[in-house]
């Protein structure tokens, strides 16, 4: 069975996973994903870039029952469903992106710990191949600066 | 010569599960309603504007009401569509296109959490798959950060939503009239931590409808006018924190509502001290303490001191959410705006009954956030 990710031009692959997004050449302001134009100074001279894979946890909430399906395509089944983690990941330099978390637990959960990307599994597709999100895990490694700003 | 705006008819349709009602004959009813509170006929009406986000296209009501030939446009602004409405037909007025006018809200939402068309929104198919289109969510990030940097307890959650089913007890048009303790709501199923099922809304039905003319001509419709100060609708700015946002900037702003407050003010002439009662977005518990903030009532963090006081319990020194708010009335998108000004007018003229505040008050205020970034903010007078 192989490993897919779940839509093109999102991660770069599933073996060396970086998050696509865009840098403006004008203003030097991040995106994710990837935007044609720039919202902060409307620049359309924006290029693709890999965004950094280790920043810090901004914030956080725990997903406590099933999404709606669609648009959700992992398990939505309320009989086995399991609760998971969502936050913002400050990217130290660039963008806060939103993503899934590995831990749910908020007693395991704090602003401001070290977060580092990943790829977690949705659902599996009609052709047999798992289809992969991004997600960041963490670390273990304490973060000196703290939450940041 | 002046050009204020005065609401001169109200009308509603109650708010909460009305099965076998369309959202559309809800919205018919409260035009009704509200054409007998200011004693017009539907025929007199020249011109409406209408919103409903999932219950039909608004002016396709005119062939339940009478089809006499008015200007009718449908406005569709997301949770401020109600406002949007609103902002539309007191700028029609002000404009001297016409002397009377009507701005409606309705809807009727499926039941649990909403169904986000990540395509609509401008949204990759990737997030919603992922898991990650959930208004919910954004309403735990933000208030989860919030009561990190601000110091607001859980306890001040469930005070909030408390006091939202205490006062939808005192209201005839609540969906939600049982009074629940703080205990039970804490207690409850955690939906989106660190919000639990009774700190949310939930999507809804209902309708509203009110009745605009011209300051000077207020009196030939009502003998008492409500004045609209102000009406200002705003979008969100670069580095915002909002509702569906794959990212966020690193560089942070304040947001839409702290935009549109001190643009109503300023339109107002009158500063937060100036208003008696105060109707706040309250999505959640979580959002009617950081909008207290964000709509310039209290500094951050004072929050946790004013609720422990009950200084927005109907009696406080600022009333909230005095008709139960979003959370004892539930969440029907293109209503929600105009209940608001309902509810704010009813304390005006004196008409809030259980839930009337003390002392007469003077002015009113409103405020509406929501998807993907936009906030309404009325104020109003007598």
């Amino acid at each position: 069975m192989a490993q897919v990710p779940v839509d093109d031009g999102v991660i770069t692959s599933i073996d060396d996973p970086r998050l696509i997004g865009s840098r403006c050449n004008t203003c030097g302001n991040h995106m994710f994903p990837t935007q044609g134009s720039c919202p902060k100074c409307a620049s359309t001279d924006t290029v693709p870039i890999e965004l950094e894979t280790v920043g810090t946890l901004w914030t956080w909430t725990v997903q406590g029952y099933p999404p709606k399906a669609p648009p959700y395509l992992g398990d939505a089944d309320p009989k086995t469903f399991e609760s998971f983690g969502v936050g913002y990941v400050e990217l130290p330099g660039q963008v806060k992106v939103e993503t899934r978390l590995t831990e749910s637990d908020p007693e395991k959960l704090e602003i401001g710990m070290e977060m580092e990307l990943t790829l977690v599994p949705l659902y599996t597709n009609d052709d047999g191949d798992e289809v992969m999100t991004f997600a960041f895990a963490p670390t273990g490694h304490s973060n000196s600066n703290g939450a940041s700003s | 010569m002046s050009n204020d705006v005065a609401i001169v008819g109200i009308g509603m349709h109650p708010f909460g599960r009305t099965e076998g009602v369309t959202g559309m004959e809800q919205g018919a009813h409260a035009v009704r309603e509200a054409c007998k509170d200011a004693g017009v006929k539907w025929e007199d009406i020249e011109f409406a504007f209408g919103g409903s986000a999932a219950a039909g296209a608004p002016d396709t009501m005119v062939s339940q009401l009478g089809l006499t030939g008015l200007q009718f446009i449908n406005v569709a602004n997301g949770c401020a569509t109600g406002g949007s409405a609103l902002f539309s037909a007191v700028n029609t007025i002000k404009a001297g296109m016409a002397e009377l006018g009507i701005a409606i809200g309705f809807d009727k939402h499926e039941r649990g959490a909403f169904r986000v068309n990540t395509k609509g929104a401008g949204l990759s198919d990737w997030y919603g798959a992922s898991g990650m289109a959930l208004t919910t969510q954004f309403f735990g990030m933000k208030i989860n950060r919030y009561m990190h940097e601000y110091g607001i307890s859980h306890d001040s959650l469930a005070r909030v939503s408390a006091k939202a089913f205490r006062n939808g007890a005192k209201n005839p048009m609540a969906w939600r009239r049982k009074e629940l303790s703080e205990a039970q709501v804490l207690e409850s199923a955690m939906l989106s931590y660190p919000l639990t099922q009774y700190m949310f809304c939930s999507p809804g039905e209902g309708g509203v409808a009110m009745i605009l003319a011209p300051a000077e001509s207020a009196h030939k419709y009502t003998d008492k006018p409500v004045f609209l100060k102000s009406a200002v609708v705003r979008s969100r700015r670069f580095g915002s924190f909002e509702v569906m946002a794959p990212h966020i900037a690193l560089e942070h702003n304040a947001g839409p509502t702290v935009d549109a407050s001190q643009a109503a003010f300023e339109q107002a002439g009158m500063g937060p001290d100036d208003i008696d009662v105060a109707q706040l977005q309250d999505t959640e518990a979580g959002a009617e303490i950081m909008h207290m903030a964000e709509n310039g009532f209290c500094e951050h963090g004072e929050q946790e001191k004013m609720l422990a006081m009950g200084e927005t319990e109907i009696d406080g020194r600022l009333p909230v959410n005095t008709d139960g708010g979003c959370l004892a009335n539930g969440e029907p998108i293109g209503a929600s705006g105009l209940r608001q000004v309902y509810e704010n007018v009813l304390q005006l003229r004196g008409e809030a009954g259980g839930r009337q505040v003390p002392n007469e008050p003077k002015t009113a205020y409103t405020h509406v956030y929501g998807a993907p970034g936009i906030s309404g903010v009325t104020i109003l007078s007598r």
